[in-house]
């Protein structure tokens, strides 16, 4: 494992990190030049699209992404060693230690035939050479921190005895079970009732002020991250294509797609089929991505860029203070469509 | 979990008594459709020579002329306390579980059934202690290569072992390892455990593989599919996730959830193997319970062909009930149900 400097722009530094699956039907590029950076006691949300290539990118950087064909390039430097060059070893030694993660459906990412108890035991006693007895304590001390009644009985239960709420925070009390420096949530409260789902993110901001780790957050859904995040990554094919602090991708977003992302979100006064300013079309497929700006065929301001949309791939370049975004439209342009378009829209209810 | 506990014991009872009287219909009807009268019946025990008087009175004596339901009362009170028989020379004292008296020999059945039955369970849990292992593995290594070179040989191998028949594999193996090479002993060898388990295992060496090639290609085919299945699961990329090593992933987690299917066939196997092997049993020339059956049914010598019928069913059962609560052993889903 090579160590060197190239932690020290951020606890956690993701550079132009690009994961590909060579399959029957073509090259999937589900991870394509991506770059980020997150400190300890920082949250950043990874919003996108399902088929975005997000929890391919959380996947990879625990070292998990599977097949045995994929092609991983880039760098993840977490904490000053670099994981992409790593052995595979030495990479298993740091999941669930160093970085853990969340997924999102408790009820399968749990072992069935293995009390809950034990399988958050298996976790801390991998990495921490203490007694069963001793593990077993730490256990229930952590169900009880995740907020789950009686941890004492409730240690010795199956998964199935469980609702889906408490599999998730069970989930969590194993992921943070060996104080890791990043946990990587990804799509934690899909699964979960809506009434559930707010608990849920109360309970993963509390905790992640009290663990002081880096948390990476990853949604379909904008209302998520805007509770918790600090910065914000849009992906769309495989691509970042805007990032920037919360409120420059909530109050100041100068991509279409991040436009209609916002237009689509569900919103309390309203019925949840009724959405503001849905984006038409699908996503693409990841075999296949359109040439030039890969959201081309959807974006209402495609002709705006005098046909370079569909032909050259736009830079993500800065437009302010570390806000960058993937577009052709001039920055001016943007804006004035974000300002005069897109936002009084929004607002109007 | 008690609940479900009893509710399978008396299941298992109740389809012993079921399998008893299905049995017992059989073999009372049977030689009656075949022209047997009380009075031929009778005569096995009394002798051919005896007058057509006594037996007449033996066949009173023996109960053959009540009707089938007082029979069978009779039966099953011999299993359960023991029963007497008035051949009219002498009372013979029949030991529960009386299974009455061979035709030939004249000699009680049930101590025949618990000598063979030896014979049948040594062949029985050393043929399966490989099979499981062997097919275990090998379908757990296929899975983790599938599409490799040991994965395309290994199932070749596997659909041979259920293709070839015993005789043929048994034959060909006594032949090579046994004649020509004297690695293993010949046939017709055997020697009881109890007094020497070094020389029991030797006897038995070939015996046991030869049974267990012909299980283990299925073990390896039901453990294979499972492990692709249960490798694919959340569960098992959770304990990736905690930093397990891979074997502990794949034994631990992928293995475990892939167990029920093959915990369920064990015990059907074996349960239908203790009722006697009879190819391996008869190609190694191994006086099991299958070789019995055979010879009992060979010279129409029905109390004894009863008696391995219905220890045969017992074994069945009661593997069957052993894998139901092996059930919820291994699948705690099951004990709240
Ligand atoms: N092992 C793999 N082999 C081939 N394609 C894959 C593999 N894993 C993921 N993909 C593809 O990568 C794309 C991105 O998937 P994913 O990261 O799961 O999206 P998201 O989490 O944003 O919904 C999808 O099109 C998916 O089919
Ligand atoms: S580059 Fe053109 S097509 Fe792509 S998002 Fe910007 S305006 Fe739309
Ligand atoms: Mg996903």
């Amino acid at each position: 494992m090579s160590v060197g400097n190239g932690g020290s722009a951020g606890h956690l530094a993701v550079r132009d990190l690009s994961i590909h699956f060579p399959t029957d039907d073509g090259l999937v590029r589900a991870v394509d030049g991506l770059s980020f950076t997150l400190e300890r006691g920082k949250t950043l949300g990874i919003v996108g699209e399902s088929g975005s290539g997000k929890s391919v990118t959380s996947l990879g950087i625990l070292g998990l992404h599977k097949g045995g064909h994929a092609r991983i390039s880039g760098e993840i430097w977490l904490d000053g060693e670099e994981l992409v060059s790593a052995s595979a070893d030495a990479v298993r030694k740091l999941r669930g230690k160093k970085m853990a993660m969340i997924f999102q459906d408790p009820l399968s990412a749990m072992h069935p035939y293995y009390t809950v108890g034990h399988q958050i035991v298996e976790a801390y006693r991998i990495h921490n050479q203490v007694s069963k007895a001793a593990a077993r304590r730490h256990a229930i001390d952590m169900l009880g921190r995740v907020g789950i009644p009686e941890p004492a009985q409730r240690v010795d239960n199956y998964p199935h005895e469980f609702s889906g709420g408490m599999r998730q925070r069970a989930m969590i009390a194993m992921a943070l079970s060996c104080d890791p420096e990043l946990l990587i949530a990804d799509e934690p409260t899909t699964a979960l009732d809506v009434t559930v789902q707010a608990q849920i993110l109360d309970l993963m901001r509390d905790l992640q002020r009290e663990f002081d780790s880096a948390l990476i957050i990853i949604t379909h859904d904008l209302g998520v991250v805007a509770e918790l995040s600090d910065d914000i990554l849009v992906m769309y094919g495989g691509k970042c294509i805007e990032y920037g602090t919360a409120d420059d991708v909530f109050y100041r977003p100068e991509h279409p797609y991040t436009w209609g992302l916002l237009g689509s979100m569900p919103r309390l006064d309203r019925a949840p089929t009724e959405r503001l300013l849905p984006i038409k079309g699908s996503p693409p497929s990841l075999i296949n991505v359109p040439p030039g700006c890969a959201f081309h065929p959807r974006c209402p301001y495609e002709e705006r860029t005098e046909g370079r949309a569909s032909t050259e791939v736009p830079g993500l370049l800065e437009t302010e203070g570390g806000h960058l975004v993937r577009c052709h439209l001039p920055r001016e342009e943007r804006r004035a469509i974000w300002e005069n378009d897109v936002k009084p829209m929004l607002e109007t209810t | 979990m008690t609940t479900y506990i009893i509710r399978r014991l008396i299941g298992a009872v109740i389809m012993l008594l079921i399998v008893s009287m299905v049995t017992f219909a059989i073999f009372f009807l049977v030689p009656r459709l075949a022209g047997a009268t009380p009075e031929s019946l009778a005569s096995r025990y009394a002798g051919r020579t005896a007058t057509a008087e006594t037996q007449k009175l033996i066949a009173d004596r023996l109960g053959f002329n009540d009707p089938l339901v007082v029979q069978y009362g009779r039966f099953v009170k011999g299993l359960v306390a023991g029963s007497e028989f008035d051949t009219g020379a002498s009372i013979e004292q029949c030991p529960a579980p009386c299974f009455g008296y061979s035709y030939i020999t004249q000699q009680p059945v049930w101590p025949d059934l618990v000598d063979r039955s030896r014979v049948t369970l040594s062949l029985a849990v050393g043929a399966a202690a490989i099979w499981v292992f062997a097919g275990v593995a090998a379908g757990v290594v296929s899975a983790l290569r599938r599409g490799s070179f040991f994965d395309r040989a290994a199932m070749g191998i596997a659909l041979a072992g259920v293709s070839l028949p015993v005789f043929f594999t048994g034959m060909i193996s006594l032949v090579f390892f046994s004649y020509s090479l004297g690695l293993t002993a010949p046939g017709g060898t055997y020697v009881d455990f109890t007094v020497n388990p070094a020389q029991w295992a030797y006897s038995l060496i070939l015996p046991w593989i030869t049974l267990a090639f012909l299980f283990a290609a299925g073990y390896a085919r039901l453990t294979r599919a499972g492990m692709l299945e249960t490798m694919n699961e959340d569960y098992v990329r959770t304990a990736r996730a905690k930093g397990l090593p891979e074997r502990t992933v794949v034994v631990k987690h992928g293995l475990r959830g892939a167990l029920t299917p093959i915990v369920t066939i064990f015990g059907l196997d074996f349960g239908l193997l203790l009722g006697g092997a009879v190819l391996t049993e008869s190609t190694f020339s191994l006086n099991g319970l299958g070789k019995y059956a055979i010879d009992a049914i060979t010279n129409n010598d029905l109390p004894k062909v009863m008696g391995v019928t219905l220890l045969a069913a017992v074994f069945v059962v009661v593997a069957n009930l052993i894998v139901d609560l092996l059930y919820a052993v291994v699948d705690p889903r099951v004990r709240l149900s």
